[in-house]
């Protein structure tokens, strides 16, 4: 069987799915919430890949870089933020983010 | 292979001006340490003012360079100039609470700089691919202002969850961008318009979805229902002068990227995009209105006021015409102003040295600082939209766009939400006048604070008698993007 663009956006749906679903059904750790925006974005790069092969157009690789390196800018200010975060409320359990009522 | 000449360069000059200026002022702050905040707060003020001349001198009709990636014309111009009025006003704003909060750091104003740069690349984006770093730069420097208050609990979580739910609509703006890119075969605005034209993918489930995800994105970044549920969180655990950073210029700079965005290359879909955005536009306004009226923190209410005022903006989106769109412009402007002033007022409330920001702290006001309450009183009457004043106009442009296009259900389900909103609005002058006077605020106020109320407060309330300018200048801006 041949692999057509259509595995790869299968593929990347469920990675997708599964990145929205690890951050509103996780109530452990903030932590699992980064690696579930990291999933995110990830499926995204194997869909703009997989399109990009499929059109024989650069376009798509180039994007994957960039969508790369903002993803690194966007871990490294996620974990800063949560650094501080911790130092103030001495936890990061999702469950005691709680002080205003959203 | 095409290379960049100078000539290419200068369309861009206001953003070059704002990147190398940012890296001079991020030195100079090294240097002088915490001891230099004012003298880079300044700067960057400085800054600011002279990339909105830049951009106000600089081509006003339509210019594309960077092989198609970046677009100046009127509506890019109209809307940075508000952006980056926003952004000098709110570094203005925060000098005082800074030094009085101990938390004057020069990184500061040199994040709301790199936001603005963000803002800048956004509105003029003319690709999927500007789009989104523009958006990013934006967001990635707002997650961190909005946790710039670093000891405090409430301030590092809403960074954290303005992190996160921000995070999580990157994700849903690129998946929409991924598969717009495989349906259509390209990320550039204008190719795609071309491409909606000639083939019939306008239609398609794929390029459907992939502009559902868009919209669910972008409607993140403005706040409108039913992605609405950070605003309330971050607006009250931001600090003060954060939060009267995030109420105006991003908010002005998120929507006119989601007018590009939907209009320039996706007007072949105008049916399918017009009937999401009646939607969260109806509940944006509905919950504005009613979520409000339960409450008493003056930040929080000012929160959902602006889930409300987003949606009566998106309206005049929805109406898809050339005086929709103004409709939208013009209302932006008003907001900005009305928004700005009324900061300025929370910023001053001060009692023995600690900020207060409950609705009741306002009580007896009209007899202890008459002339505070009468512009804070102008500015409730506005974003109400009770006429005269300038945000009567701003509703009624948009209501007009949205009945001249057969959007009955949607216009007054406007008036009816706008009816209900105007009770908190009416309740806080009801407050100022009439309750049993709080503890007074320290005096005097603040010059620069002082100075923001009255300019707004005069522009709220005079605008009935000169609009013309305003009104002209947002006619142009709309028939640029418009094809």
């Amino acid at each position: 069987m041949a692999i057509g663009v259509g595995h790869f956006l299968t593929v990347a749906a469920i990675l997708f799915t599964l990145g929205i679903f690890g951050i509103f059904l996780n109530r452990k750790n903030v932590i699992i919430i980064l690696m579930s925006i990291e999933l995110m974005l990830l499926a995204v790069n194997i869909n703009l890949v997989g399109f990009s092969a499929h059109l024989n157009d650069l376009v798509g690789q180039v994007f994957t870089m960039f969508v790369l390196t903002v993803a690194a800018a966007e871990a490294a200010i996620g974990l800063a933020i949560l650094v501080i975060y911790f130092r103030n409320r001495g936890s990061i359990a999702v469950e005691d983010i709680n002080v205003m009522k959203g | 292979m095409t290379t960049l000449s100078m000539s290419d360069l200068m369309p861009a000059l206001p953003e070059l001006w704002v990147a190398a200026a940012s890296l001079v002022l991020l030195l100079i702050g090294t240097f002088r340490g915490d001891r230099g905040t004012g003298l880079v707060s300044w700067l960057s003020i400085a800054v600011l003012i002279i990339a909105a001349v830049l951009v106000v001198s600089g081509p006003q009709d339509k210019t594309v360079t960077f092989g198609g990636m970046f677009i100046v014309d009127a509506f890019g111009v109209f809307a940075k100039v508000l952006a980056l009025l926003g952004s000098s006003l709110a570094i203005i704003m925060s000098l005082g609470y800074l030094r009085n909060e101990g938390m004057a750091r020069f990184e500061f104003p040199i994040l709301i700089v790199l936001a603005t740069l963000g803002m800048m690349m956004m509105i003029s984006a003319n690709d999927m691919m500007s789009l989104y770093l523009g958006l990013e730069l934006q967001s990635l420097a707002l997650y961190v202002v909005a946790a710039f208050k670093r000891d405090s609990v409430r301030a590092t979580e809403a960074g954290l969850k303005y992190f996160v739910l921000g995070a999580l609509s990157s994700g849903m703006l690129l998946y929409g961008i991924s598969l717009i890119y495989g349906f259509t075969g390209s990320t550039n605005f204008v190719q795609l318009a071309e491409t909606l034209r000639s083939t019939d993918v306008a239609h398609s489930v794929g390029l459907i979805v992939g502009l559902v995800f868009l919209v669910s994105g972008l409607a993140f970044k403005v706040s409108a229902v039913p992605f609405h549920m950070w605003t309330p969180d971050v607006y009250e655990g931001a600090a003060t002068p954060v939060t009267a950073f995030l109420a105006a210029a991003p908010k002005i700079a998120a929507m006119a990227l989601f007018l590009r965005t939907l209009v320039a290359p996706f007007m072949e879909a105008f049916a399918q995009w017009q009937q999401i955005i009646v939607v969260i536009a109806i509940a944006s306004m509905a919950l504005g209105a009613f979520a409000a009226l339960r409450q008493d923190n003056l930040k929080r209410l000012m929160a959902y006021s602006s889930i409300g005022h987003m949606g009566y903006a998106l309206m005049g989106l929805a109406a898809g015409t050339s005086q929709g769109l103004q409709g939208v412009l013009v209302y932006l402007a008003l907001y900005l102003v009305m928004n700005v002033g009324t900061f300025a007022a929370i910023l001053t409330m001060r009692v023995r040295g600690t900020m207060v920001e409950g609705v009741n702290d306002l009580a007896g006001l009209g007899k202890s600082n008459p002339m505070m309450a009468f512009a804070l009183a102008i500015l409730m009457f506005s974003l109400a939209g009770i006429p005269p004043m300038a945000g009567f106009f701003g509703k009624f442009y948009v209501f007009l766009a949205a009945v001249d296009a057969k959007l009955y259900v949607m216009a007054v389900a406007g008036v009816l939400s706008s009816v209900v909103a105007a009770y908190y609005y009416l309740r806080i002058i009801k407050v100022m006048y009439f309750d049993d006077p709080a503890e007074s605020f320290e005096q005097p106020m603040p010059g620069e604070m002082r100075a923001i109320l009255a300019v707004s407060g005069a522009f709220t309330l005079l605008f009935v008698l000169y609009p013309a300018p305003l009104l002209a200048w947002a006619r142009i801006a709309a028939g640029a993007l418009l094809p």
